[in-house]
């Protein structure tokens, strides 16, 4: 028996969703839509009565003041009417995709004592008023309002069939164990097992397996294989970044052993507590506590599914912080994007590919529900847009926590519990570390669906609710999130040095039928796994029981040195953990970087850049993401200090944010990143080097010091099999290593996502190489943040650092379709000295208003700065310090140069702070004045510059104005 | 010692800051979940003041507050409205607001029938930003006593737009029970972004009728001190209104009224 329930806004009562969805297609241009109205269709099966269901309607289903509703049964069904003029389109999850509200509505309707739901279905019904076709219509719907991955549409009359939506079990699952001959197969066999099992697995790794269990002398099973493939993804286990590199002649063994990691080892500074070692790196925050950040990627989930792929990104990278240690509380999100163009035209975004601005609503709402639903703020991050990231966006997730300094180690012993805690485990996302190790392809939609996933983050946040709690009651001893490889990593994980036995059956599932390989590696989200003293087992279960979370054993780490895995008493895995962790084939690859054969343009002087500037503003890259901001919760936890919009109007940009953790202390946390692409296509090195000098520049400018600061880096590359990929991922590497070392801040975690390629027309294209540097600066007092708008009328302007000709790769070049050769370059010692200097300026309070110069260059900081404040300048560019030969005022204006900052100081300040920046270098170079105008004169003493700062700012602000 | 109890649910998020809130005016505030409640290890009676904070609760699935305000009305109706009659203190903020709302709490306590909405911005979407309030000076709500000026806070959500049907708008400005409105910098009424959400009357939030009951969208706890403020570095040196009189107004008011 089911019943289907429509709920409607009552007319009169403005639609905002039916509204959303009208604006969503009208964005593709189309014309002939005139009304678009939405209603949410319940489908409650099970044998209820009339009237429990009108109760359910009444109390869980529908709003009375504004909504109306329909009631429909299986024998009236077919009575639906769809309106005159209206073409009407159902959208509802395929079966087996999560649905967070379906277990809410269980949920509600137990609370009212009535037992016999049995269980619910919800689907969008869309009432599209139009002339047009129903086939436009469903061509329409498919590139706005549903993706075919997680969900499935119906129309028209099909909505009214008496077939109702399948309910959520699958056929039943009868054991049967499945092992995968490979033993006595040629080489091109083996190479089709890989393919076909979506292993992911070179040849040569094939080949291992097959001689290990070539000397056992048996086949493996299904769930043995999957094992391995996962273990040894690229996703996982990062290959290339710990294989032997050829570069310059010259082997490394390890790239990020001898890059990354070393400058580290030898900076060896005492505040680290605990680096490259767990889900996170961690640092000394106060006496009593530590904190800790992890920045994640999520890039092919979120090409596929973005509304998924970044909500789960998230909800992935605050399980790394809650399983860092014994557990971090999580206090801050991050998060960076690259994607496509908004206005890339539609007929040539590639087949397979979304469009990119499908793709950046996606993800945003995604990131927003999530973070938002965790209850962290989102406070600090960068987007990008370029077309070299249409069929491959990047999705970067961060994370910071902070936890007791006697909760930061973990321990694992033989005759500890394994205990699964949070969700249950479905089939969902089945093959994402592996998936994720491949290239993109226009079948990857088809291939891989199962990949694709979709979170709940209040399972989440009342599994991280309860965790902190046993936290602190030492309920447990080990923790890790279930991220890529589900239990498969997870567990194995934990008891690599011990050995563990799992009895799958044990494991509480979302549906029945699923087979044991698939509860191994499914990685359904929210879930962590505990280990747990047996004398503990029952305190910690009750904990978990007495806020509603799951929590069950699903067996114990053991001594043998193996994974083994029953179901139903039936052995399914009998693996050695040496061979697991040690048995792979050493990654071995050659790497080359040549130098692109570029150069520097000759550009005429122009008498004018006004309208470069406001073309510049206008860059997505650089206008306003007041968009996205709004939509973040950036100030739960009542914690943010200096937050990602401020300034007079309180919509304009800060360069760090800074969160203040404890209630009853000033210490603080600034959080900062740096991201430039187009620098990394004339010189990885250089890259690598500008983007640190970026995301410390940020903390300087926003009050804080190099003392303290903590360096995560992402790389996002191509396929790592191509030695020109490998050139650029080494030479960025290197880029890192001299940098960290120069500036004196050490790498405490990382993360690599390689085979970021997909297919463009028949070819393989890869990303650019992309490195992300988030950085974690400790500072004494919050109270001494700086924002970057001008303050008051009257008060000096400073630029500090050197101005030289390095437009390569800047945006003012891009923006001419150029690319140059003269990236910015520099000494990092004199840059570290130059950033101490302000450093100290800053302390004392000589600054009124700081903000960095990045994209752009030194003329978008000014105006920043300038309709920041609702305050005009007078700038002289004669006086910007700089070492030019042949000067010019676009240089001046626009060159990106490094360790450059605009500092408004007031006037009774300007000898106590040019006294404070003696031995660098500086210059006053204009005055801040109440006439809302920017005045920039040239070189030639003429003005090159001139215009109203609400011009200037609506040119920042429209181009994201969605 | 004035006792606060601060509802924790699943999906409840702002439970520590609004704890903190309390406490920085001299309350001693637990955090108790709703199962603590419903299985009696904890009793609403050995408290002044219940805080519903914001959050997600149930990850406001189907209708923002509705799973909690249900678990109120259908688990917890009796204690609850022995708390009031005791002459206690209850206060909704965002997804608190929405649940006391949803419940029926809001705005006449005695029905447990909901009358009036908090509905999906016109904006269609999550939106945290500042904006400026008015009270109302006629208003018997005892957590706005005193406030004079516009007060700048923060709001923070999806669904926050109030509606009611006329009439029940009509006897809330009759009864002065619309305490806070949304207003432009300088106290006039304005349209979007100063209504941030497209409320009826550009209301924010209400009280009962005996003005101990408050709901509203806006964060009071997320500006207590100057450095909540998005424009505390160019605030520096002055002390605007913030927060802490409405959390304060309440202890006074338990203070000289049950202990």
């Amino acid at each position: 028996m089911f019943w289907r329930i429509e709920v409607e806004n009552k007319s009169g009562v403005f639609d905002a969703q039916g509204d959303a969805a009208k604006k969503s297609i009208k964005d593709l241009r189309v014309e002939g839509i005139k009304n678009v109205r939405v209603r949410e269709v319940y489908i409650l099966y099970g044998s209820l009565k009339e009237t429990e269901v009108k109760e359910i309607v009444d109390n869980v289903l529908v709003d009375k003041v504004i909504q109306q509703y329909q009631i429909f049964n299986e024998e009236n069904i077919t009575s639906g009417v769809i309106p005159q003029a209206i073409k009407a389109v159902e959208v509802a999850y395929n079966p087996g995709v999560m649905d967070p509200w379906e277990a809410s509505i269980i949920k509600a309707v137990k609370d009212l004592g009535i037992e016999k739901l049995d269980d619910v279905k919800t689907a969008k019904l869309y009432l599209i008023e139009t002339n047009l076709d129903l086939k436009i219509i469903k061509s329409l719907t498919r590139k706005v309002l549903y993706n075919k991955l997680i969900q499935h549409i119906r129309c028209n009359r099909e909505i009214y069939s008496k077939e109702p939506y399948l309910k959520k079990d699958l056929p039943k699952y009868k054991f049967k164990l499945i092992e995968v001959d490979l033993l006595e197969v040629d080489d091109e066999k083996l190479t089709q097992i890989s393919k076909e099992g979506q292993l992911y697995l070179s040849l040569e790794e094939m080949q291992a397996i097959q001689r290990y269990f070539r000397n056992l002398g048996r086949k493996p099973t299904d769930c043995e294989l999957e094992i391995i493939a996962q273990t040894w993804s690229e996703h996982c286990f990062h290959k290339a970044f710990k294989g032997l590199i050829e570069y310059e002649g010259k082997e490394i063994d390890g790239l990020l052993k001898s890059t990354i990691m070393r400058a580290t080892e030898l900076l060896n500074k005492d505040w680290c507590v605990s680096v490259f070692e767990d889900n996170a790196g961690i640092i000394d925050f106060d006496e009593e506590n530590a904190v800790c950040f992890k920045v994640e990627t999520h890039n092919h989930p979120s090409a596929l599914e973005p509304y998924g792929g970044a909500s789960t990104g998230v909800g992935g990278v605050i399980r790394d912080i809650l399983g860092t240690g014994l557990g971090a509380r999580p206090i801050a999100n991050t998060d960076v994007f690259c994607f496509g163009p908004p206005d890339y035209p539609h007929e040539e975004v590639p087949k397979g590919s979304m469009h990119p601005k499908r793709i950046i609503k996606g993800v945003v709402s995604g990131v927003r529900d999530y973070g938002n639903r965790m209850g962290i703020p989102t406070v600090n991050g960068a987007v990008l847009f370029d077309k070299s990231y249409i069929g491959n966006p990047l999705v970067y997730c961060g994370n910071v926590g902070i936890m007791p300094k006697d909760k930061c180690f973990k321990k694992v012993d033989n005759g500890d519990l394994i205990v699964v805690v949070g969700g249950k485990t479905g089939r969902d996302g089945i093959h994402g570390a592996t998936f994720s190790s491949g290239e993109l392809t226009h079948e990857s939609e088809d291939v891989s669906s199962s990949a694709v996933q979709i979170g709940n983050p209040i399972t989440e946040k009342k599994m991280a609710d309860v965790i902190i709690k046993a936290r602190d009651k030492n309920l447990y001893k080990s923790v890790n999130d279930c991220g890529a490889g589900g239990f498969s990593s997870a567990a194995t994980e934990m008891g690599e040095k011990l050995g563990l036995r799992v009895e799958l059956d044990k494991v509480p599932l979302k549906y029945k039928g699923l087979s044991y390989d698939e509860i191994w590696i499914s990685e359904s989200q929210e879930r962590m796994v505990l280990a747990v003293e047996k004398s503990k087992i029952d305190t910690l279960l009750e904990l978990f029981a007495s806020e509603d979370v799951e929590a069950t054993v699903i067996g114990e780490f053991t001594d043998t040195k193996k994974v083994e895995i029953y179901y139903e008493g039936r052995q399914v895995c009998d693996l050695d953990l040496q061979f697991l962790y040690k048995g792979m084939p050493r990654f071995k690859q050659k790497a080359v970087w040549r130098k692109p054969d570029t150069s520097e343009p000759i550009l005429k002087e122009k008498d004018d850049y006004t309208n470069t500037l406001h073309q510049l503003l206008g860059t997505y890259d650089i206008s306003s993401k007041e968009w996205i901001i709004r939509q973040y919760d950036h100030e739960v936890q009542a914690q943010t200090v200096l937050k990602p919009l401020g300034g007079k109007n309180k919509d304009t940009p800060n360069d760090a944010a800074c969160i203040k953790p404890l209630y009853n202390s000033k210490k603080g946390l600034l959080l900062s990143c740096g991201i430039n692409p187009y620098y990394g296509l004339l010189d990885p090195y250089w890259m690598a080097i500008n983007v640190i000098d970026e995301a410390l520049r940020q903390i300087v400018a926003s009050g804080g010091n190099l003392e303290r600061v903590a360096l995560l880096d992402n790389f996002c590359w191509g396929a790592p099999t191509d030695e020109e990929q490998m050139g650029g991922l080494t030479r960025a590497s290197i880029g890192c290593f001299d940098a960290s070392m120069g500036y004196q801040t050490p790498f405490i975690s990382g993360k690599d996502s390689l085979n970021n390629e997909y297919n463009d027309h028949g070819k393989t294209r890869a990303i650019p190489g992309t490195l992300l540097i988030s950085a974690m600066a400790v500072i004494d007092d919050v109270t001494k943040t700086i924002s970057s708008d001008f303050k008051k009328a009257g008060n000096l302007i400073y630029v500090v650092g050197e101005t030289k000709d390095e437009l390569g790769a800047s945006a003012y070049y891009r923006l001419k379709g150029l690319m140059g050769a003269n990236l910015p370059v520099g000494k990092i010692e004199s840059n570290k000295l130059l950033m101490d200097t302000l450093s100290k300026a800053t302390s004392k309070g000589l600054a009124e208003s700081i903000h960095d110069c990045s994209e752009g260059g030194l003329v978008i900081a000014i105006a920043e700065m300038a309709f920041g404040g609702g305050l005009g300048a007078d700038i002289d560019l004669k006086k910007v310090p700089n070492k030019i030969d042949d000067l010019k005022d676009y240089k001046l204006l626009f060159s990106e140069s490094m360790s450059r900052f605009v500092v408004e100081v007031a006037v009774d300040k300007k000898e106590a702070f040019e006294k404070t920046l003696e031995g660098v270098c500086f210059a006053k170079v204009g005055i801040t004045k109440n006439a809302k105008e920017l005045m920039i004169s040239g070189i030639g003493g003429k003005g090159v510059i001139k215009e109203d700062i609400a011009k200037l700012k609506e040119s920042w602000q429209k181009p994201l104005r969605w | 010692m004035v006792k606060v109890i601060v509802l924790r649910a699943a999906g409840t998020n702002c439970d520590r800051e609004t704890a903190d809130a309390f406490i920085r005016q001299g309350a001693e505030a637990e955090l108790v979940h709703i199962n603590q409640l419903k299985n009696k290890k904890k009793k609403l009676s050995s408290y002044h003041i219940l805080a519903i904070p914001g959050g997600f609760t149930y990850g406001d699935d189907i209708a923002s507050g509705r799973i909690l305000a249900n678990e109120l009305k259908f688990n917890l109706k009796d204690y609850i409205l022995k708390f009031i009659n005791e002459g206690k203190l209850m206060i909704g903020i965002c997804n608190g607001f929405q649940v006391l709302v949803k419940s029926g709490l809001l705005p006449d306590k005695d029905t447990f029938t909901q009358t009036t909405t908090l509905n999906l911005n016109d904006s269609c979407k999550f939106e945290d930003r500042w904006i400026y309030l008015k009270a109302n000076p006629d208003s018997s709500c005892v957590w706005t006593k005193n406030i004079k000026d516009i007060m700048e806070l923060p709001i923070a959500h999806a669904e926050g737009k109030f509606i009611a049907d006329k009439e029940i708008i009509k006897s809330l400005k009759d009864n002065n029970q619309i305490v806070f409105k949304y207003v432009d910098a300088q106290g006039e009424a304005g349209s979007y972004p100063d209504n941030p959400n497209g409320s009826m009357d550009d209301i924010a939030g209400i009280c009962d009728e005996t003005g101990r009951i408050f709901g509203l969208m806006p964060h009071p706890e997320r500006f207590l001190t100057l450095n909540h403020n998005p424009r505390a570095q160019r605030l520096k040196d002055t002390k605007p209104l913030d927060g802490n009189i409405i959390f304060k107004n309440a202890i006074n008011y338990v203070k000289d009224n049950l202990l």
